[in-house]
């Protein structure tokens, strides 16, 4: 069992920036699984009372978690955008190796655009409530 | 049926030679709740945005009002599927070891569903309270 062949070789390819793309929707997949237990405690907290609120506003409005919710915006708009670049291929689109760099960078693009709106929105939002 | 004689049915040559359609459900469903989500995150996020405030009466009143309770409910329920079906997938592709692998996948797997019932509890516990 322990001498089964891993795969793929990854080391053996010559490196494409499609694919830091490919592994990033794993990455930013996994980071999300963390925004999305930050959003269920949230939404718990609201639940739970006024109190139990104030508590875990304190955490999540300290700077560390500020962040945080800095990459969880990032990673939410990535894996968004990526993820229908991969609902396009499901349905045979965008296979060629030109289409697939240039969907590549109109995600990245994309993401970087749609993330400074809502870090925008936010900073504005803290400003005003500060 | 051709000339030469073959004692196997048809059926035999095709038993355990892949999987009938079951094979894909991970697959489709992955596409399903990945669908559903993309408007959902959109509305989330920009609900959020622009949320008046996020005090708790705010934050309270928001989730109880019109259909938010619906689409929040069902935004934590789908989001947990989806997260369940992706760290099965990276799971099952990055742990070799046995024991590790299945371990992590049932922790994945219950923590995931914890996370949909906390999730749809919560809003409706917000949502009834608003109401009562």
């Amino acid at each position: 069992m322990d001498e089964r062949p891993l795969s793929p070789h990854v080391t053996v390819y010559k490196w494409a920036y499609t694919m830091t793309l490919s592994i990033l929707h794993r990455v930013s997949g996994m980071a999300l699984f963390l925004a999305l237990l930050a959003l269920i405690f949230w939404l718990v907290a609201a639940a739970a009372g006024p109190e139990a609120y104030a508590r875990a506003m304190r955490v999540l409005a300290s700077w560390p978690v500020r962040c945080l919710v800095v990459v969880a915006i990032l990673a939410l708009w990535y894996h968004f955008c990526n993820g229908l670049r991969h609902l396009a291929w499901d349905m045979g689109w965008g296979f060629e190796r030109a289409q697939a760099r240039r969907s590549a960078v109109i995600v990245v693009v994309a993401t970087l655009l749609a993330s400074a709106v809502c870090v925008y929105a936010l900073v504005r939002a803290g400003a005003g409530t500060a | 049926m051709n000339s030469r004689a073959n004692l196997r049915s048809p059926l035999a040559g095709v038993l355990n030679q892949g999987a009938a359609h079951a094979g894909v459900h991970h697959w489709w469903v992955m596409r399903l709740t990945a669908v559903a989500l993309a408007p959902l995150c959109v509305w989330l996020t920009v609900s959020l945005l622009i949320l008046p405030g996020t005090g708790y009466t705010a934050v309270s009143a928001w989730v109880a009002s019109g259909v938010n309770p619906v689409l929040l409910a069902l935004t934590t329920l789908l989001a947990a599927w989806h997260s369940g079906l992706g760290l099965q997938a990276v799971i099952e592709d990055y742990v070799a070891r046995p024991l590790w692998k299945t371990s992590l996948l049932v922790l994945s797997a219950f923590v995931n569903a914890l996370l949909a019932a906390s999730g749809v509890y919560a809003v409706l516990r917000i949502a009834l309270r608003s109401v009562a």
